[in-house]
């Protein structure tokens, strides 16, 4: 454990130079995201009428909430891991230190988990500022954001680990990751969508942890215990998945 | 007589020029790899995933939205010319200041271009030109969708094609210009968010006449703006003289990229 936390103290003193560049990508444009669709397009979601009693601000943030946690783990996989490997060697160096695999991975990825939790309260905070925030349960959504972080990072990381050209990750945003954020239902209910894109929906994490964080912050919304178990089970297959195709490919590339 | 008139007048300089601002540009299409292919189709699909999930997803919430004439009309016809102008915006600048900066400051492909007749003029011309070719294969695939959607009528596409061929030149020149300024990579991403603001806040995908009154007139000194009410006025066919305004803003904005580039890059790489 002792020699887990001393990798993630690597990351840590690494990120105290560079968080103010991080402020932007995974707080200021979610902000001007939520401002825009929230209070631009909401005003003429709300006069129609068709979401109910909903506010769509209120509707949009659990999701823009959980969007943002995919782009900060996509992020923070993509590039970040490769050059580790490529270019300037950080995982070589730890391999000759005494430290194992799974400390390398294990650490690697408990910054990411902490730079989303992070990111998940400071946005929770501002949105509750906003008056978008309408539970206790609300909570629970940095949890659920962290599970889905690591249901995206994990993959992405294995990924990352057996690639040697940077250019697999804008065609992964372009034909994945910006998709996933489009059609999970984050801007508005997937029933909208024709039945065969419905299942590609259902297939994203992104939408089982949009289901999730709109129960955690709306008022009256009740998701059974079953599904909420179901989603959170799912969320925990793709990061599982994701942690031991890692995990293999880490090996097989630091093998010694 | 003919010939030497051909050849040194005023007229046989501008054809050398052309033709050297034109071999720039085939330089570009002569250094075209398999990957960059896969790039730039990658980006033809981005706005069609936009226009689906905003402008058909949302617009079910929100059904009709007002035209500055007051006519009403679906929110998907009312998003797409914002798609339109955006991806012109997004391609024109990708070309023009990510890849132009690349080639300028590292790896210093201009030096190698001016040791040749061609002059920094004729390349920041060249350059454009290339952008705006990516972007006039983007443009035409979005406006022939948007007919086949009902979104627009095809003679009003046909309209619009020319226009977005403009936003696509107006962009370019300004991201030229906004290159020579740019000290780093790190720059880009202040560019970047600039850009993303503009794509949120620019009557893109609500009316500006619903804006608080300050950000409406910050909001109509910005060039997407201008872009948008251009295409969005020829694409739902509600002409207007004030769109020739737009244009106006569009020429202007474009010469003045494109000057701003010239000069600098002369007094950059011509030492």
């Amino acid at each position: 454990m002792r020699r887990l936390l001393s990798v993630l103290e690597f990351y840590l003193v690494g990120y105290r130079r560079t968080w103010r560049g991080s402020v932007f990508g995974s707080f200021l444009l979610p902000v001007l995201y939520v401002v825009g669709f929230g209070f631009g397009v909401g005003h003429f979601v709300d006069l129609g009428g068709r979401l109910g009693p909903v506010r769509y601000l209120d509707y949009l943030v659990p999701g823009i909430l959980a969007a943002t946690a995919v782009q900060v783990a996509f992020g923070e996989s993509a590039w970040p891991v490769l050059s580790r490997f490529l270019w300037i060697r950080t995982y070589h160096a730890m391999v000759a230190a005494p430290l194992r695999i799974i400390d390398i991975l294990g650490g690697s990825l408990l910054f990411v988990l902490l730079r989303l939790v992070l990111t998940t309260v400071v946005f929770l905070l501002v949105t509750t500022a906003f008056g978008a925030v309408h539970s206790a349960w609300a909570l629970a959504v940095p949890v659920v954001c962290a599970l889905l972080g690591l249901a995206i990072a994990a993959p992405v990381y294995a990924l990352s680990a057996q690639v040697d050209t940077d250019s697999y990750f804008p065609l992964l945003g372009r034909f994945v990751i910006i998709p996933m954020g489009l059609f999970s239902g984050v801007y508005f209910p997937i029933a909208a969508l024709p039945r065969a894109v419905r299942w590609l929906a259902y297939a994203s994490p992104l939408w089982h942890a949009v289901d999730l964080c709109r129960a955690a912050t709306l008022r009256g919304v009740d998701l059974p215990w079953p599904t909420v178990l179901g989603h959170l089970a799912y969320l925990g297959a793709w990061a599982g998945l994701g942690f031991w195709l890692a995990m293999r490919a880490f090996q097989r590339r630091l093998a010694i | 007589m003919l010939v030497t008139a051909f050849g040194t007048g005023p007229q046989g300089r501008l054809d050398a020029s052309v033709r050297r601002s034109g071999a720039v540009t085939r330089r570009n299409l002569a250094a075209l790899r398999s990957a960059y292919w896969l790039v730039v189709i990658s980006g033809l699909v981005e706005p069609f995933l936009y226009l689906f999930s905003i402008g058909i997803g949302v617009g079910k919430l929100v059904g009709t939205l007002p035209l500055p004439d007051g006519r009403q009309v679906p929110y998907a016809a009312f998003v797409a010319p914002s798609m339109l102008a955006s991806s012109a915006m997004f391609g024109a600048l990708s070309e023009s200041t990510f890849n132009f900066f690349g080639k300028m400051k590292f790896m210093r492909l201009y030096d190698g271009v001016l040791a040749t007749p061609v002059r920094p003029m004729e390349i920041a011309f060249g350059e454009l030109l290339w952008a705006m070719a990516r972007g006039a294969i983007y443009s035409a695939a979005f406006l022939i969708v948007m007919v086949l959607l009902g979104l627009t009528r095809p003679g009003w596409a046909l309209a619009a094609y020319p226009a977005t061929l403009l936003v696509g030149f107006a962009f370019g020149g300004l991201g030229m210009g906004l290159s020579t300024y740019m000290r780093s990579w790190q720059d880009f991403d202040l560019m970047g968010t600039a850009q993303l603001a503009l794509f949120l806040f620019s009557g893109t995908f609500a009316p500006v006449s619903s804006y608080p009154f300050a950000l409406r007139l910050l909001v109509e000194a910005t060039p997407l703006y201008h872009a948008v009410e251009l295409l969005r006025g020829l694409t739902t066919g509600s002409l207007h003289p004030v769109l020739l305004g737009h244009a106006a803003y569009l020429v202007v904005m474009a010469g003045v990229g494109l000057i701003v580039a010239g000069r600098r890059m002369a007094r950059q790489l011509l030492k």
